[in-house]
């Protein structure tokens, strides 16, 4: 699966209801659909997942904000990751 | 650095967006004792008015009963009014001790410790028991204190959707490899009025090998059939590990808060919290009225019988007049308006028809939830809460919310 659509479902299942939708650019965090504190989840599975360690100075909520911007971010640190 | 125009400018400028975002939080002074018939200026300078108060946690009504007053006056004359120090060094009488004994016994656990408020057993409980080693598993909706504390400790944590005991026993899989795990989680939670599933939480945390924790000062006097709390209603006395709660809400409202649980934890607070270990001890005038508390409360339940009652009335009384109302057991009712503006602007006009009430909006709810949180107490009578739906009704009739759906309301006013 690639790496957008599996962070869409991992953010499906973790964060929303059945009937919430998310795109690549659905506001996440500065909409209030994922609250900062609950965010640690997703930073762990995207550094399982793509092999990664994420420092804490670059997992600001606004770095997570977006599919989009945590595509980049995973980039960050795992340019090859797909 | 000093404090020159541009960092004053600065200041201003946040606050200033504080206030632009609809944000900003302005204080109502309060004329009288606190009570169902309080004198409340607002806006400021304004002549004090009378109106019927919904949104204390006073659920009780014991805030100012004579008896507590009389505790607290005889507690000033006989052990003074400060003790200039912490607890471990002079600062523990022995009306401390007979509380903490009393909530023990109260709750039906192993031991007690107080802090000066709920937030500070929250604040420092997590830090003084758990490591880098455990993790804690929160529900997402529990309060800011508990996520305060979680921030100030080492362990790892994480959290499940709200109430989602299958979230839940996923992350409980996931976590097997940490040394101690902890569940986390509100009795009553405040926003909402919904309770904990402490039943299967219970259950769940002995499959799964973990600790339970329950911040319970939504509950603490009042829920379950004696009051002793949610692990009453759900049945699970013994077996919650840590509670934390407040003498702040419904035990007389003044301050003050505890750890409650096994005899281990409530001494690690004691060795190890920074709360209990450097701020003040909780004032001797305070300790000798919620000791009376806790033996109005544990005499009878009368208090809290009335309150299941009169929530009974008030829910029946709202659903009639055709409000959106959030399910719940507890006395906190939440209308639910969806728009912020709405809820603000029912709420500023409620005031005017003399029934104070607040409304709650993004992002102390979620977006999208806007509400009226109103707040059931033991000392409302039945002519208060008849006087209150009149005005509701008056008001809902004026935005025509009355007998509408969310759809229809969120059709009318936006999210």
């Amino acid at each position: 699966m690639a790496m957008q659509d599996l962070i869409i479902e991992y953010i499906k299942d973790e964060y929303l209801e059945e009937d919430d939708e998310v795109g690549l650019d659905t506001p996440l965090i500065s909409s209030g659909i994922v609250d900062s504190f609950s965010m640690v989840s997703l930073k762990t599975f995207l550094e399982n997942k793509y092999g990664i360690s994420i420092p804490d100075e670059k997992a600001a909520p606004e770095a997570f904000d977006t599919v989009r911007k945590i595509i980049d971010l995973v980039h960050e640190f795992n340019p090859d990751a797909e | 650095m000093a404090y020159s125009e541009k960092v004053r400018s600065a200041y201003k400028g946040l606050i200033d967006g504080i206030r632009n975002d609809g944000l900003f939080k302005e204080e109502r002074y309060i004329h009288s004792e606190q009570g169902v018939e309080i004198k409340v200026e607002f806006p400021a300078g304004s002549k004090p008015r009378d109106v019927l108060n919904f949104c204390a946690n006073n659920y009780l009504g014991l805030s100012s009963h004579p008896e507590v007053i009389k505790a607290a006056h005889e507690g000033l004359d006989m052990r003074g009014y400060g003790m200039s120090s912490v607890r471990f060094i002079c600062g523990t009488q022995d009306i401390h001790r007979e509380l903490e004994e009393k909530l023990t016994a109260f709750l039906e656990t192993e031991d007690t410790v107080l802090f000066a408020s709920c937030m500070d057993a929250n604040a420092g409980m997590f830090e003084a028991i758990l490591t880098a080693e455990d993790v804690m598993i929160a529900d997402r909706l529990v309060h800011a204190s508990v996520v305060d504390g979680m921030r100030l400790c080492p362990a790892k944590h994480d959290t499940f959707k709200h109430s989602n005991m299958e979230h839940l026993e996923k992350k409980l899989q996931e976590h097997q490899d940490a040394r101690y795990r902890m569940i986390i989680t509100d009795g009553v939670f405040s926003m909402d009025g919904d309770m904990a599933k402490l039943d299967v939480i219970c259950d769940l945390a002995d499959k799964y090998d973990a600790m339970v924790m329950v911040d319970d000062s939504h509950a603490t006097g009042f829920i379950g059939k004696q009051g002793k709390g949610t692990h009453e209603h759900c049945g699970v006395l013994g077996r919650i590990d840590a509670i934390t709660t407040t003498l702040g809400k419904a035990l007389g409202g003044a301050s003050g808060g505890c750890v409650s649980g096994r005899a281990e934890l409530v001494e690690m607070c004691r060795q190890r919290a920074r709360p209990y270990l450097f701020s003040n001890t909780v004032a001797p005038v305070v300790v000798a009225a919620a000791n009376k508390v806790m033996d109005i409360i544990t005499a009878t339940t009368e208090r809290r019988d009335k309150l299941e009652e009169s929530t009974k009335y008030w829910r029946a009384g709202l659903e009639s007049a055709g409000f959106d109302l959030k399910e719940s057991q507890t006395p906190i009712v939440p209308i639910m308006l969806y728009n912020a503006k709405l809820a603000q602007d029912m709420a500023r006009d409620l005031f005017d028809e003399g029934v104070y009430v607040i409304g709650f909006f993004f992002p102390v709810v979620a977006k999208g939830q806007a509400r009226i949180r109103t707040q059931i107490s033991a000392a409302h009578e039945k002519e208060h809460l008849d006087k209150a739906l009149e005005a509701f009704t008056k008001i809902g009739a004026k935005y025509d919310i009355l007998g509408k759906s969310k759809d229809d309301i969120v059709a009318k006013y936006g999210l």
